[in-house]
């Protein structure tokens, strides 16, 4: 008997008891017919070699342990951030218990988000009627100011038209003609979470802007010096984007966040539960459109959306989720650029301070190998500061990444002698990473909880940056961006560092450096 | 927060039926109508819940709900570990499903063990043009190559891959004869079927049928046979539990043959059919292989509840009704020797849960069958209701529930966010998704799926963590500090 009332074991210690040991043991030995032990060490040896790595490099069909997710959930996460904005994805409805999950496994808070249901008889004639009535339902329910229609690829592959569909519904009166529905196609088996991203924040650009379609006049721009600000998928949203409201109001910017999900992740716990918080308010969704320009956090997330708004005369400006001191430079000073606000005096001492900071601490990272995998502009981002501490971005890889964003790497490795023995895999996943990082190792790798199945195979230790981080808390509510988010990114790989250190410290054996002062 | 609103259970009658009116109204008419069926409170004189069940979600609310491809790959096939399981179509359905229920398993993962990891064929939009069969193929090659050590395969289908036609089971045929008879299972769980993951789990106990049963035919098992040998059926083995089953089985003198799925091999699948007893946890999963093996091997199945010492009682006994008297005296053996533990367990957390009220909502077989091991630590069930249960889910219910529980099928989520202002449970238990919702009301809550990270619940060792758990959860000093104090 294992448990004791007074101390009770969970799992991790209940099932290394020897009774536990025994009985899993003999269900292998007897049932399992398992493979034979010395098979079984030849196996693992190989998959660590080089003829190994090339067999995995030479898939051309399979994915394995990818770094991406499909579109309808970056739709899901851009639509968040309008202010009382209801999701609405159309297709069946899995795949938004699925989006609902990923997001609470991450924030640790509520997503609210609706389907429209569609089983095999929409399979067959079409999802029209569960628009109809899911419209209806959600307005009645969830009291919404807009909602926001993305699609899966269920319904992409049927071919729904939503424009049509929206206008077939509220003719039929689910919500009334001049409520805000703002729709984007968001198929699953194009691009990734990012470009679902894209696509719905250029919907809600072109809805708003464009006369929501063809029901009222085209808005006519008319500048009047603000800058909209878009975040682009962002795992440390909430975060983050309070650090660049903070930084805008120290430099007196007029700004819009262009879809701000920083409140609606990030509700008080009071005995309320708040299904819409904070958010890009519709009115300044539309009013958008008279900034002077625009600038994108997040250059991959972001393409379309962009494009979209320079064609309606702003300027646009897109950074690669800048970590860092020469990434925040360049994001600080091309926003006074644009508003004519210098940068103050704060700003300025907060990045002394990071210098002040990397200055103290970069010899412990200087010339360790990191390998970097994420999205794109995460990537870009963290290996600019790598280079910065004067580490040696080794493996960079994003499953999402594709050749133009490969390019940028390469010349951002170029700019400097860190990045000399750097590469850059593009399209590659996780399961080419481990054979990477077999036979090329390195000294640490940043990214997100998926790599903890790496850290455990190749011993490569693990600074979690990224999303998702299911298996950490709270750290979305720390900011990357900005000096100061700058300064979490340093701490947390140096904690890592440090740990690492003492890690397999065993006393009177080990011990000579078990120093209290680092 | 219990404030006795309703003593009687005319009373509780009364305050639920004005509840569920209550959320009706805020429905347009149509959806009023669909979503009364699903509402009512238990009446003790009826044999029923007397809810409507397993009928399509209403479309624009927050159905809790997954579909049949989470019902097949991510209960039922994804936890045979020494498969790979291919998520067939775009990648994303993969994605979400990748590690997130704790299937626990022994093995080299990668190597000879895979659970934990996602096999995609990663859809582009030329794979939905010109169909993904080829890949599919390609993609099998290159398993066979990356890794050697893999016992088979399975295809489960996201939605593009019915729509466009694809034809999994050729390729399935074609790459088992190629590679010698290798067990390679196409499974049609695309989302879009079915209303819920229910008729995914069907589909993949038909599956198993038709793919490893029907194709090991007189594939005999490496082992000598026991009068004893039996298999462990819709266990997946969430935070360990069908291990602390398990243990309490093989302790009573059984012979567990094979465990479904949770730790499962491809080994144990082909050698059920030995079994001289299914027993049966989660009925809703995989009821429908049992029956098969009754029909066809003749072999007996019988349903258990390891929640809670009075229903393990219970159920040992049941089990052991089955066998002769060296497994009855081993049941008694073991119900007596867990006894004092058990009562260590309830005479240390009793006092801290005795009355406090439970609302649940969750899937498969925890609506009822966690109600024993609640009323063993003193509390009270007080409303309940599946994800996708069936009739014959609503059924068994009654034999669980109290008169006047408040029953809710397929609950969205305004209805359960309504549900529990009104009623005031001191515990909600239910999903991730619902998890958040309830916490911020200042409801104290536990994920009664994955249970919240912890487990073992299943068994004696279960029990324990789950009254330590419950406590957790209802006397964490943080419910009193969500007012501040100047508000």
């Amino acid at each position: 008997m294992s448990q004791n009332a007074e101390k009770i074991l969970d799992h991790q210690e209940l099932f290394r008891e020897p009774e536990y040991a025994k009985m899993i043991e003999n269900k292998r030995a007897l049932f399992e017919n398992r493979v034979p032990a010395e098979e079984l060490d030849r196996v693992i040896d190989w998959t660590k070699t080089a003829e190994y790595r090339e067999k995995n490099f030479a898939r051309e069909a399979l994915t394995i342990n990818p770094n991406k997710a499909c579109q309808p959930l970056g739709a899901v996460f851009a639509a968040v951030g309008f202010e009382k904005t209801l999701p609405f994805v159309h297709g069946s409805q899995g795949c938004v218990a699925y989006y609902r999950s990923h997001f609470s496994r991450h924030f640790k808070e509520p997503t609210s988000c609706v389907s429209s249901s569609m089983t095999e008889d929409a399979a067959v004639f079409g999802g029209l009627n569960n628009m109809i009535d899911g419209l209806a339902n959600a307005h009645a329910l969830y009291k919404p100011k807009m909602i926001a229609v993305s699609t899966t690829c269920m319904a992409e592959v049927i071919g729904d038209d939503l424009n049509a569909f929206i206008k077939g519904a509220k003719e039929k009166g689910s919500v009334p003609a001049d409520f805000d529905v703002t729709f984007a196609h968001t198929p699953a088996f194009v691009g990734s979470h990012t470009t679902g991203y894209d696509n719905v924040m250029k919907g809600i650009v072109e809805h708003f802007w464009d006369g929501k379609a063809g029901t009222v006049p085209k808005l006519e721009r008319q500048e009047n010096g603000s800058i909209n600000f878009i975040g682009g998928f962002d795992g440390y949203t909430v975060g983050n984007i309070r650090e660049i409201k903070r930084i805008f109001d120290l430099m007196g910017v007029d700004y819009t966040i262009f879809g701000d999900n920083s409140d609606v992740w990030d509700t008080p716990a009071d005995g309320e539960f708040r299904m819409y918080d904070g958010g890009t308010t519709l009115e300044q969704a539309a009013n958008a459109i008279h900034a002077k320009a625009t600038i994108s956090m997040q250059e991959f997330c972001t393409e379309k959306t962009l494009a979209t708004i320079a064609a309606h005369g702003q300027e646009v400006k897109a950074f690669n989720h800048p970590v860092g001191i020469a990434g925040t430079d360049a994001f600080l000073q091309e926003v006074s650029r644009l508003t004519g606000k210098p940068i103050p005096e704060a700003l300025t001492k907060e990045r002394g301070r990071l210098v002040d900071a990397i200055g103290d601490s970069s010899a412990h990272i200087h010339g360790k190998k990191f390998a970097i995998y994420g999205d794109p502009d995460t990537c870009l981002g963290l290996a600019s500061f790598i280079l910065e501490l004067g580490g040696e971005p080794t493996h960079i890889l994003a499953t999402n990444g594709n050749k133009v964003w490969a390019e940028k790497v390469e010349q951002l490795l170029a700019s400097s002698p860190f990045g000399k023995n750097c590469h850059v895999y593009p399209g590659k996943d996780l399961w080419h990473l481990r054979s990477l990082l077999f036979t090329e190792p390195v000294d640490f790798m940043i990214g997100n909880t998926y790599g903890k199945y790496l850290e455990r195979d190749t011993n490569t230790p693990l600074i979690r940056i990224g999303f998702p981080l299911f298996d950490r808390h709270h750290h979305h509510r720390y900011p990357v961006w900005g000096y100061q988010g700058s300064l979490n990114v340093l701490v947390w790989i140096l904690d890592k560092i440090f740990d690492e250190l003492d890690k397999d410290i065993v006393a009177g054996k080990n011990d000579i450096s078990f120093d209290i002062i680092r | 927060m219990s404030t006795a609103l309703a003593e009687t259970p005319e009373d509780i009658k009364a305050r639920n039926k004005q509840v569920i009116a209550e959320v009706l109204e805020a429905y347009p008419d149509k959806s009023a109508k669909r979503r009364a069926k699903h509402l009512n409170t238990y009446d003790a004189e009826k044999s029923e819940c007397s809810v409507k069940s397993n009928i399509k979600s209403i479309p624009g609310v927050m159905t809790i709900r997954g579909c049949a491809y989470a019902g097949s790959k991510g209960v039922v096939w994804g936890p045979i570990k020494d498969m790979v399981h291919i998520s067939h179509g775009p990648v994303g359905c993969g994605q979400y499903s990748w590690g997130s229920r704790r299937n626990y398993y022994v093995g080299t993962t990668g190597i000879d063990s895979f659970v934990t990891m996602q096999f995609t064929s990663d859809f582009q939009e030329k794979d939905i043009v010109f169909g993904g069969d080829k890949k599919l193929g390609k993609i099998i090659d290159e398993i066979q190559v990356l890794f050697p050590l893999n016992k088979g395969i399975t295809i489960q289908s996201e939605c593009p891959i019915g729509l466009i036609g694809d034809d999994i089971e050729a390729v399935a045929k074609a790459k088992s004869k190629q590679y010698d008879g290798k067990t390679i299972v196409p499974v049609r769980c695309e989302g879009f079927r079915g209303v819920s993951q229910s008729l995914g789990h069907h589909i993949a106990n038909d599956a198993v049928r038709d793919w490893v049963f029907d194709k090991a035919g007189d594939k005999i098992a490496a082992f000598e046979s026991t009068p004893y040998d039996v298999a462990i059926i819709g266990d997946y083995n969430i935070g360990g539990d069908a291990w602390s089953s398990r243990i309490l089985l093989e302790e009573m003198g059984l012979r567990v043959i094979a465990q479904w799925s949770g730790d499962g091999s491809i080994a144990e699948l082909e050698a059920t059919p030995k079994a001289k007893l299914n027993i049966l946890h989660c009925y809703r999963s995989m009821n429908y292989i049992t029956r098969h093996m009754e029909e066809k091997f003749g072999i007996p199945w019988v349903e258990y509840n390891f929640f809670g010492p009075s229903k393990i009682e219970a159920s040992l006994r049941e089990i052991a009704s089955h066998f002769d008297d060296k497994i009855k005296d081993g049941a008694e053996r073991v119900i007596a020797k867990y006894k004092p533990l058990m009562q260590a367990v309830i005479d240390k957390y009793k006092p801290r849960l005795q009355g406090k009220k439970v609302m649940l909502f969750v899937g498969g077989l925890r609506p009822r069958h966690v109600i024993g091991a609640y009323e063993d630590l003193g509390m009270e069930v007080v409303g309940t209701g599946y994800e996708f249960g069936h009739n014959d889910d609503y059924q068994r219910t009654t034999h669980y529930v109290k008169d006047g529980t408040l029953i809710y099928d397929d609950v969205t989520g305004y209805e359960f966010e309504k549900f529990v202002e009104r009623v005031q449970p001191d515990l909600v238990g239910s999903g991730i998704k619902e998890k958040y919702v309830f916490q911020k009301m200042g409801v104290p809550f536990r994920q009664m799926h994955s249970w919240d990270y912890s487990g073992p619940y299943h068994g004696y060792d279960g029990f324990a963590i789950f009254a330590r758990d419950m406590d957790i959860a209802i006397n964490a000093p943080v419910w009193k500090l969500a007012k501040a104090p100047w508000s």
